[in-house]
């Protein structure tokens, strides 16, 4: 089984909070400014890799608040030595959502590594995460997004997604604007 | 010039790294930043963060800034083509950048392995839009890294600075 990307983006962020979210290229960034652009998004449009190592300085800034990044298993498998310097720091703030379609989405549908039996949640437990899980249902779902607003973390839950391509959604390109806006969100 | 015979200006770094409040240190190991990672781990008010690649590194401070706070990255020359592509963040963010980098491959090198990168590190951090300051005198570390710091966080701008080979002493085997 597997969810809809947009549903499952959509029910993470509903009622958010003050979480701050850093969303990886490509459809995940797609998929956060669907479920409603906000000053507390960071969208990447590049620098493929980048969005779990972003989430860990930010979380280790800000303590008080969740911090969850949404990716795709191709931006995360480019950086996944990450994993292992988060798990060093154990930023209990921290979620990563892995949007996990087995595929390269942007760049035509590609075959990823998950689609070759790579799984992403051991690699995580493997480097140290203390919680790591993958879900294919609602019912998972709807039990992990309050584990992501309060429970212990760092924590990194793959979520298995069908392949299909939802519309695009674009958020703002300019990197300047994003980081100004996200940083006057936290009167900084 | 042997490895541990000019000390003294490893251990001016920590105290300038404190007094620009840098809070993240991110770093991958190399032997001429002992002293300064041992301080920075043993700093209270600083998280030390080891990364396995130097790629990391621009990820890690991009999100301190975005979260309100200054880190710095520690690296050899050898790391900086690992960080081309993530750099595009402060190009395009314009989040500042302070990188203090040790350099190989260029004075009295031993280890061929390193001259490759040693030798392109300049132009390569100067193509990733990376402002390069270079320091070959024990004296002008102190009043560079202060003066990056500066230029950093208050311009906004990325700064490397390279700690010449010269500075380290050459790698006896
Ligand atoms: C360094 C680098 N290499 C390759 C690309 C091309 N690229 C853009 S998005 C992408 C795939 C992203 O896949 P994934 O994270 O799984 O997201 P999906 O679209 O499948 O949800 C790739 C390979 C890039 N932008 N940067």
């Amino acid at each position: 089984m597997a969810l809809d990307r947009r549903e499952a983006v959509q029910r993470l962020l509903a009622d958010r909070g003050e979480m701050l979210v850093v969303s990886g290229l490509g459809s995940p960034t797609y998929d956060v400014a669907a479920a409603g652009d906000d000053d507390r998004n960071f969208y990447l449009w590049g620098a493929m890799g980048s969005a779990a190592p972003i989430g860990l300085g930010l979380a280790l800034a800000q303590p008080a608040k969740r911090v969850l990044v949404v990716t795709g298993d191709g931006e995360l498998l480019m950086g996944l030595g990450a994993l292992a310097s988060i798990a060093a720091q154990r930023p209990a703030n921290l979620a990563i959502v892995v949007l996990d379609n087995e595929r390269y989405g942007e760049t035509g549908m590609q075959k990823s590594h998950t689609a070759h039996g790579a799984d992403l949640a051991a690699i995580a437990q493997g480097a140290g995460f203390p919680v790591a899980a993958t879900i294919t249902d609602e019912a998972d779902l709807d039990r992990i997004v309050g584990e992501i607003r309060s429970g212990q973390g760092p924590m990194l839950v793959v979520v298995k997604i069908t392949a299909g391509e939802a519309p695009r959604v674009l958020p703002s390109r300019d990197g300047v604007e994003v980081k100004n806006r996200f940083r006057r969100s936290l009167g900084l | 010039m042997d490895a541990t015979a000019d000390v003294d200006w490893r251990l001016k770094i920590h105290p300038l790294l404190r007094a620009a409040n840098v809070r993240q240190v991110a770093y991958v190991p190399d032997a001429g930043h002992t002293p300064l990672i041992e301080a920075c781990h043993a700093d209270p008010s600083m998280k030390a963060i080891v990364l396995t690649n130097e790629a990391e590194g621009m990820g890690v401070l991009a999100g301190a800034w975005l979260g309100g706070q200054r880190g710095a990255m520690l690296m050899q020359s050898s790391g900086v083509g690992n960080c081309i592509n993530a750099l595009s963040l402060t190009q395009i963010c314009r989040f500042p950048f302070l990188g203090l980098i040790t350099m190989r491959g260029e004075w009295g090198e031993f280890n061929g392995w390193q001259v490759p990168m040693g030798q392109n590190t300049e132009a390569s951090l100067k193509g990733a839009g990376v402002i390069v300051q270079r320091c070959d005198d024990p004296d002008d570390v102190a009043p560079t890294v202060e003066a990056a710091a500066h230029l950093a966080f208050d311009s906004e701008v990325a700064v490397a600075v390279l700690l010449s080979q010269r500075l380290i002493g050459r790698k006896k085997f």
